[in-house]
């Protein structure tokens, strides 16, 4: 389907000098798309030229649209040689193909060179006009929404989440092939650059057309990477969560997303009412007509359909056991085998969120993972990647074989990821094993009066504890109480998950960020042995990361792991594991035991005094951290709880397997057998070593707290404060001597040092709290470690955060009605204001331009007090999905960058330190410019997928690649909003004005 | 085990005020360290030196990034890849403008050539400020001067406007620029006893007073340059000594009207003549451009040294400058 973009450069500033006679510049600018191009005049002897150009139109069907970037060039003009290019500009259009996203992108761009980096900006505009209405072009893949978030983007509904996608893309890496042996390095990194754009463009169209087929109008918790296998070609690869989404526009519609879920069955027959005019008449979509306007593969016909619409009460659509409901039974099996039936049509019954709607999660069985050694070997056709393809359906069975094996139907907060060095890859695929409420999952097949009776089976703050799996026949030995909270149900006495806290989980004080690093030295080796080598060590990895994770966690007084991710890196001649989660204490769970330490030479009088006095120390620490974290859990006498309190014991939650070449599936039991307690037993020096290290991690300074989840629990008065930074450290080893205690010793002072140098720098925050920290761990070469962390500060007021406990819950209780009251007021007017049938606000296109005066004719403005003219707005980012103190009022479309950098010149360029600070302070730069474009004002759920950092110093040359993604959205501050209610007329231009001017 | 690389990057760029200072003073990252490390901000924080090193590191990096921009403060503001709030941009600029004031009474008047670079060296010593902030400060006072020499309007707001100063700081600059391009001689040792704010004063007098701006706004040069017709107006001056009536006329004119108001009466009676022969040679001499960079000398040695021997008080001075210049008026051939 044919669509028009079309394109207008207006103006360049800040050009870089390309004549050294004149000190100027004649430049102009080629405007290409797919194979057509176009030029602007060239404007002589000026670095600030005014082009002013004509629309330039491409025509051009919708695959194109979706795969292509739109490329400008800006070049110097040369009349007597070739013209020099000064840079580049990629503008991914895909934010304008659908209606609710941007309709114009406007502003200023900075102009990159992979060589010289940002060299001055230009104006451009950018349209797209579709010769087909909305509902025709709908059709096509191109009206599929993207979201980074891995939760329900705020201002929607999830009508149905669909549930897993998957799609891989290979090709040959331009690196790599002959032809880059004669051309520049320029020409070289411009070609990686423009096809990495074009395989991200195919892949999410791909992507988007899986949906179709599943009936889905969305995809949350997309996540895009790359895997740069060298000689044997370019992976770019993506998952995420297909789903049908409703944006919240009227009440009856937005009810039922934050009231209970009971109450939405009721509310649901009056979205059902025959009363097309309350929908129809906001211009998204009534939910029935979305349904189906987005499955072209049914080809059902609009009046059809709308008998037979996905909420429809009646069973008719019913999957078997949608009639199950009525017939009451045993209220678990039912849900089981509902949920089941839902699943089971699921080939990878998968979901990427980390967070749910309300009454989504109902148990959670614990973290499956799966990993896998493969050798990689050239891909000789990449229109057939199955090799690729296979390896990952091998993993992901796995995973919902381990799943299974915990009693549960899903994976929940699932991920994928590889870590390749020489021909060598690991697989790794993660995800926590639970039990869904199949109410979002399928087509209206369970009845209300089920929904109630499930409501009140499962307490509040607790449900999600309370094993899935077979008392009598469980799947590892475990230890098992009764739920400290509702005292009915059985709960296991630790959890980790890879989720995120559900929102109504009871916590009890504050929760911390707990690591476990770990390295491991290898025999340097070749194929299919290196392979081997690896594989025999990975099992004894991921018992030692779990063994630390679980005995830093009782050291904390902790109970439960949110967000763990454990990432395994090969380099030549070792291993890195690295565990990263967000312990706390859960009330549900029992109060974890103590760690005890014995020696093995009991009759040392000396050794025996040493080991009590480490006793004494490892006791110590635990109380203080119970002290440091606010865990004081009600006393509960043991007759009330009705089973006796439980021996601390050493168990698993974390079945894992990890597989080589053949598939041979090795399940390991990490639990301690059936040990008493708790008991390390310090018999070798290593040992020792363990438990020193398990001492030496500081708590951060007074008034910093850090979690790698979205929000710390015990925290809830954010202000809106934020700072999002990026760190990286690379540190050379000494090559001597080099023993698995040294490197762990090295690796974790490289860890403990870098966050000490967070908390210095951020101290002006305080009190504060690092959101999301997210570690990277990657191994550039021999003797290099490489540690990339991202998080953002929030900056919350003390006072509130001092609550106790039990306010902190009632308060969390109320904060959630009130907001559900400010939501029912709010979306009411931006929402339906921000809807596309309005004409694109020229406010906001306005406010673009006027925020960016052309040239010098600005500073002309005499009477202007100096700095205060400031024209650059303000982009904020973080890698959380929301923004703390505002509501996000539109998600603009999301942005997925890939930049390489590279430079012949290290040292004048401030050697690898000023080389990579510069480049990453110019993504950034390149992110917020897009998203100013597109009319946002931030950007939530951005990521930095990868960082890849080569440097060769003897030829003062480095390299660098760098993948970022995020959704583009414009957010109103809540003090404001109260402004734009009472205004509603300028609510429009509300957001990206004075959001724009607010500073962090 | 050696950090390679170790680099901290914010959306909001952060700026460390301290640390900012000490760079715009001219240390090294180790000198800066340890002066940081003697301010106590270890204690304060808990924090190890290896990481103060660090961050001072990252700090000065950053701020070697922004120097390219703070060249040309508004650059600074349109630039997109620092995102800095408007505060902190215009403390940035405000702060790396300012300058020393030894420094500035050092090569205030002096052509900004690369001659007088090359004596930023002695300077350095002379002063105690670092060679690396002399420099900035030497380079700032050039860049400033280079931009505005051949503007037309108010000198002032020239340089307000392209490099966002604030107006204390940007009068200052003014008054450097027009003594730069004047090449007034401020460094003889009969005019140390003078501060950079005293010279301040006299520029922006001189400059209202004395340039083409001050005739017409529309004349191109206006501010720097001195009025070439007002000083060969001033010849005729001469008179006022030549003519031995006049100088009495004169004379009788400012003692009448000051009798009994100065306390140092009799002795600006018995040294009028000198004193009026002093300033009209002054004046007359104005023509010369030699004789306009030894002004301040001259003003010193003929007017102002003998107001001290005889130790007139600050204010008789002012009364009887005053009185000087108004009586004028109501000569023949002044009217």
């Amino acid at each position: 389907m044919p669509g028009k973009l079309k394109v207008k450069i207006v103006a360049g500033r800040h050009l870089p000098v390309m004549d050294r006679a004149s000190d100027l510049t004649d430049a102009f600018v080629e405007v290409k798309f797919g194979n057509t191009t176009f030029k602007t005049d060239v404007y002589l002897k000026s670095l600030n030229p005014q082009w002013n150009s004509e629309w330039f139109k491409f025509e051009v069907d919708d695959e194109d649209l979706q795969d292509e970037p739109l490329q400008i060039t800006v070049l110097d003009h040369d009349t007597y040689s070739a013209n020099d290019a000064i840079g580049k500009v990629y503008i991914d259009i895909d934010p304008l193909l659908y209606s609710e996203a941007a309709t114009v992108i406007s502003g200023w761009f900075p102009i990159y060179d992979t060589i010289h980096g940002i060299r001055g900006e230009i104006n451009v505009v950018v349209k797209v006009d579709l010769f087909n209405d909305l509902n025709r072009f709908r059709q096509s893949s191109c009206g599929v929404k993207f979201f980074c978030t891995t939760s329900i983007p705020k201002c929607y509904r999830a009508v149905i989440i669909h549930g897993f996608v998957e799609e891989l893309v290979v090709n040959e890496d331009p690196e790599y092939q002959w032809i880059d042996r004669i051309r520049t390095p320029r020409a070289s990194n411009e070609a990686r650059q423009r096809l990495i754009s074009l395989m991200s463009g195919e892949l999410q169209r791909k992507i988007g057309l899986k949906v179709l087929e599943m009936r889905g109008n969305a995809v949350v918790g997309y996540l895009q990477c790359f895997d740069l296998e060298g000689e044997s070609g370019l992976v770019v690869r993506a998952i995420g969560t297909a789903c049908t989404l409703d944006k919240l526009s009227s009440p009856a519609a937005f009810l039922p997303a934050c009231n209970s879920p009971s109450k939405e069955m009721k509310e649901i027959p009056f979205n059902e009412d025959p009363n097309p005019n309350t929908h129809s008449s906001g211009p998204s979509t009534p939910l029935k007509n979305q349904t189906y306007s987005f499955s072209p593969s049914k080809s059902y016909s609009r009046q059809s359909s709308s008998s037979d619409t996905d909420l429809s009460l009646t069973p008719k659509t019913g999957m078997g056991s949608g009639s199950a409901g009525k017939e009451g039974g045993p209220f678990k099996a039912l849900l089981r085998q509902q949920t089941q039936s839902a699943l089971e049509q699921r080939e990878f019954p998968f979901f990427t969120l980390t967070a749910f709607p309300p009454g989504f999660l109902v148990h959670v069985g614990g973290v499956v993972s799966a990993r896998s050694v493969k050798l990689l070997d050239r891909i000789h056709n990449p229109d057939e990647p199955e090799t690729r393809d296979a390896w990952w359906a091998e993993i992901r069975q796995e995973i919902k074989s381990h799943a299974k094996a915990l009693g549960c139907h899903a994976v929940v907060g699932y991920s994928e990821s590889t870590s390749i060095c020489e021909e060598v890859c690991i697989l790794s695929a993660s995800g926590t094993a639970a039990v869904l409420n199949p109410r979002f999952l399928q087509d209206g097949t369970v009845e209300g009066c089920l929904e109630q009776r499930l409501e009140e089976n499962l307490p509040v703050g607790c449900g999600f504890c309370h094993i899935p799996y077979d008392e009598l026949n469980m799947p590892f030995p475990a230890h098992l109480t009764y739920c400290y909270n509702c005292r009915k149900q059985k709960v296991p006495d630790v959890l980790f998950t890879t989720i995120d806290l559900p929102t109504d989980a009871t916590v009890i004080g504050k929760g911390c960020l707990i690591q476990a690093r770990l390295c491991r030295l290898k025999k340097k080796a070749q194929a299919e042995a290196n392979a081997t080598a690896i594989s025999n060590l990975l099992p004894f990895m991921e018992y030692e990361v779990h063994t630390q994770l679980m005995n830093k966690l009782k050291l904390k007084g902790m109970n439960a792991l949110f967000g763990l991710r454990i990432q395994i890196t090969v380099g030549e001649n070792m291993l890195m594991g690295l565990a990263s989660a967000t312990g706390v204490y859960l009330a549900a769970l029992p109060t974890p035991g103590g760690i005890q330490i014995a020696g093995k030479t009991p009759n040392d009088g000396s050794y025996e005094q040493h080991i009590s006095h480490m006793q004494k120390k490892i006791n110590d620490t635990i109380a203080k951290n119970k002290e440091l974290y606010e865990i004081n859990p009600p006393e509960i006498s043991e007759e009330i709880i009705g089973s006796p309190i439980p021996e601390p014991r050493q168990r698993s939650r974390l079945l894992r397997s990890q597989s080589e070449s053949s598939d041979e599936v090795t399940e390991l039991d990490l639990s301690h057998g059936k040990k008493d307690a708790f008991v390390l037993e310090i018999d070798d020096t290593d040992a020792m070593e363990d438990v020193h290290s398990l001492l030496t991690d500081v708590p951060p300074p007074s008034g910093f707290y850090s979690c790698n989840t979205e929000i710390m629990p015990g925290i809830n008065n954010w202000t809106s404060e934020i700072q999002m930074f990026t760190s990286v450290r690379v540190i050379r080893l000494s090559s001597l001597n080099l023993t698995n205690q040294a490197l762990n010793k090295n690796f974790n002072d490289l860890c403990e040092n870098l966050l000490k140098s967070l908390y210095f720098k951020l101290r002006s925050m305080i009190p504060c709290c690092l959101c999301h920290v997210n570690f990277t761990v990657s191994l550039p070469e021999d003797e290099l470690i490489q540690v990339t962390v991202t998080a953002v500060a929030i900056t919350f007021d003390k006072n509130q955060a001092l609550q106790t406990t039990k306010t902190h819950v009632e308060k969390s209780l109320q904060r959630a009605s009130t907001d559900n009251e400010e939501l029912l007021q709010f979306p009411l007017e931006l929402c339906s204001d921000s809807l596309p049938s309005h004409p694109f606000p020229p406010a906001k296109a306005v406010t673009v331009e006027k925020a960016s005066p052309m040239g010098e004719g600005n500073f002309r403005n005499r009477s202007a007090p100096p700095c205060a003219n400031s024209t650059v707005g303000v982009v904020k980012m973080t890698p959380l999905s929301f923004i703390p103190g505002a509501k996000i009022t539109k998600y603009l479309g999301i942005i997925n960058m890939f930049f390489i950098r590279e430079t012949t010149s290290l040292r004048e360029e401030g050697g690898v330190s000023g080389f990579l600070h510069a480049f990453i302070a110019e993504v950034f730069a390149m992110v917020r410019a897009h998203v100013a474009a597109l009319g946002g004002n931030a950007v939530v759920s951005y990521i930095m997928k990868q960082c890849v950092f080569m440097e060769n110093p003897n030829k003062n040359q480095a390299q660098c690649l760098i993948n970022v993604s995020g959704d583009a959205v414009v957010f109103v501050r809540e003090s404001e909003l109260e402004v734009v209610s009472t205004q509603q007329p300028t609510a429009n231009c509300q957001p990206s004005c004075t959001g724009g001017e607010v500073t962090t | 085990m050696t950090s390679e690389l170790d680099i901290f990057v914010g959306n909001t760029t952060l700026i460390d005020e301290d640390v900012y200072r000490l760079w715009l003073d001219g240390y090294s990252v180790s000198d800066a360290v340890s002066l940081r490390v003697r301010s106590g901000i270890l204690e304060q924080t808990g924090a190890t030196a290896a990481v103060l090193q660090s961050d001072t590191m990252d700090h000065y990096r950053t701020f070697h990034m922004l120097e390219r921009l703070l060249h040309a403060p508004p650059k600074l503001l349109h630039q997109l890849i620092f995102q800095i709030p408007p505060s902190r941009q215009a403390l940035l600029i405000e702060r790396y403008y300012a300058f020393d004031e030894a420094f500035v009474r050092e090569v205030l008047g002096k052509k900004l050539s690369k001659g007088t670079k090359k004596d930023l060296d002695d300077i350095s010593t002379k002063t105690g400020i670092t060679l690396k902030s002399c420099r900035r400060q030497f380079d700032n006072f050039k860049r400033v001067f280079k931009v505005v020499e051949e503007m037309r309007g108010s000198l002032v707001d020239n340089i307000q406007q392209h490099f966002l100063l604030s107006d204390r700081l940007a009068r200052d600059y003014a008054a450097i620029v027009f003594f730069a391009n004047n090449r007034f001689e401020t460094g003889k040792k009969k005019l140390q006893y003078l501060s950079f704010g005293d010279f301040a004063f006299c520029a922006e007098l001189m400059i209202q007073n004395w340039t083409l701006g001050a005739v017409d706004s529309q004349v191109a040069d206006m501010d720097v340059d001195l009025d070439k017709e007002f000083l060969q107006d001033l010849k005729e001056l001469k008179m006022l000594v030549a003519d031995k009536d006049l100088l009495d006329l004169h004379k009788s004119l400012v003692c009448t009207a000051l009798r009994g108001k100065l306390g140092v009466f009799s002795e600006m009676e018995a040294n009028f003549k000198n004193l009026s022969r002093g300033l009209v040679n002054v004046a007359a001499k104005l023509t010369h451009n030699k004789d306009v960079r030894d002004l301040f000398v001259d003003l010193v040695e003929k007017f102002v040294e003998p107001c001290r021997s005889d130790h007139w008080p600050l204010n008789d001075v002012r009364l009887f400058l005053n009185q000087y210049s108004a009586s004028v008026h109501s000569l023949d051939g002044f009217r």
